[in-house]
């Protein structure tokens, strides 16, 4: 079985279905041990406020693992992500105030690359507070 | 002082295998609040046709950023890391890094510029599975920024 989309079913401009992503502290504590990034900009308020942030950020790894799932979800089959890159425009700040932080995902397909692999471009917003937190994101996916 | 465009196209030795393991996918997925059964059901990977759970498309950054170590930490190069971001990140997959992998990444720098006074360094890893097999290049981009002036 391959992705549940199929590549004649899309066509330029199709949304996918957006997502939000909620991150509190315990997300990125969980985040850090599960990816070994260990970074105490990402937990440790009084480090990050030292180093000139506004508070506690999200790992960019983090959000960029977060808003690919907009994508995922679609094909079912995550082994169809080809490619995926994205530039981290601004940090998701997580304050500790139990609500924490909302990262918002939109993706639409952006190109019909090749009729013969069936890869279409899908194009990524991500934005937390307003703000755009990733910018260039792109993923290449192979539909059925 | 910028870092030096000669660098670009040095390769550094490959890393000893690192294994996957699903229980280290099911973490990874849990962290990210995935809970797509291709990371963690092994027939529900099958029924996509992989021949045991996957892992999330931007699990490998942890065994690519962990060998660009070798870069970052290159005396020569003389990176200054307590004023890098990370500035982008971009995976391009042969095949998703799954469960079994043996995963050796050999470390190059792609590219060195220096822009508005930060320098901008591209490493790139290719990870292959110990049979040989291209599995994903990653692309870390680390921007230095700039020292600040004292004002």
């Amino acid at each position: 079985m391959a992705a549940v989309i199929a590549y004649d079913d899309v066509a330029v401009g199709t949304e996918l279905p957006a997502q939000s992503f909620p991150v509190t502290r315990d997300t990125l504590v969980r985040y850090a041990g599960a990816s070994g990034d260990f970074n105490p900009i990402h937990w440790n308020e009084r480090f990050a406020r030292e180093v000139g942030l506004p508070d506690v950020i999200a790992h960019g790894m983090f959000t960029m693992a977060s808003a690919v799932r907009v994508v995922t979800d679609w094909t079912g089959d995550p082994g169809a992500v080809v490619e995926y890159g994205v530039r981290f425009t601004k940090p998701v700040v997580v304050p500790d105030d139990g609500t924490g932080a909302l990262i918002e995902v939109s993706a639409k397909v952006a190109a019909k690359l090749d009729d013969a692999a069936r890869t279409v471009r899908v194009d990524l917003t991500a934005t937390s507070a307003g703000q755009k937190v990733l910018g260039m994101s792109r993923a290449v996916v192979r539909l059925a | 002082m910028p870092l030096d465009q000669s660098f670009v196209g040095r390769v550094y030795p490959p890393t000893p295998p690192y294994e996957v393991g699903r229980e280290k996918i099911r973490e990874f997925a849990e962290a990210v609040g995935d809970a797509n059964p291709a990371y963690t059901d092994p027939e529900a990977a099958k029924a996509f046709g992989h021949p045991d759970v996957i892992a999330p498309p931007t699990f490998v950054f942890a065994i690519a950023f962990k060998a660009a170590g070798q870069v970052v930490d290159d005396p020569q190069l003389g990176l200054d890391y307590s004023r890098v971001v990370h500035g982008d990140q971009r995976f391009v997959h042969t095949r998703p890094v799954r469960a079994g992998d043996r995963l050796s990444v050999t470390t190059s720098i792609e590219s060195v510029k220096s822009l508005a006074g930060n320098d901008v360094l591209e490493v790139r890893g290719e990870v292959y599975e110990e049979s040989g097999e291209h599995v994903v290049t990653t692309y870390i981009k680390l921007v230095a920024r700039a020292p600040e002036k004292e004002s």
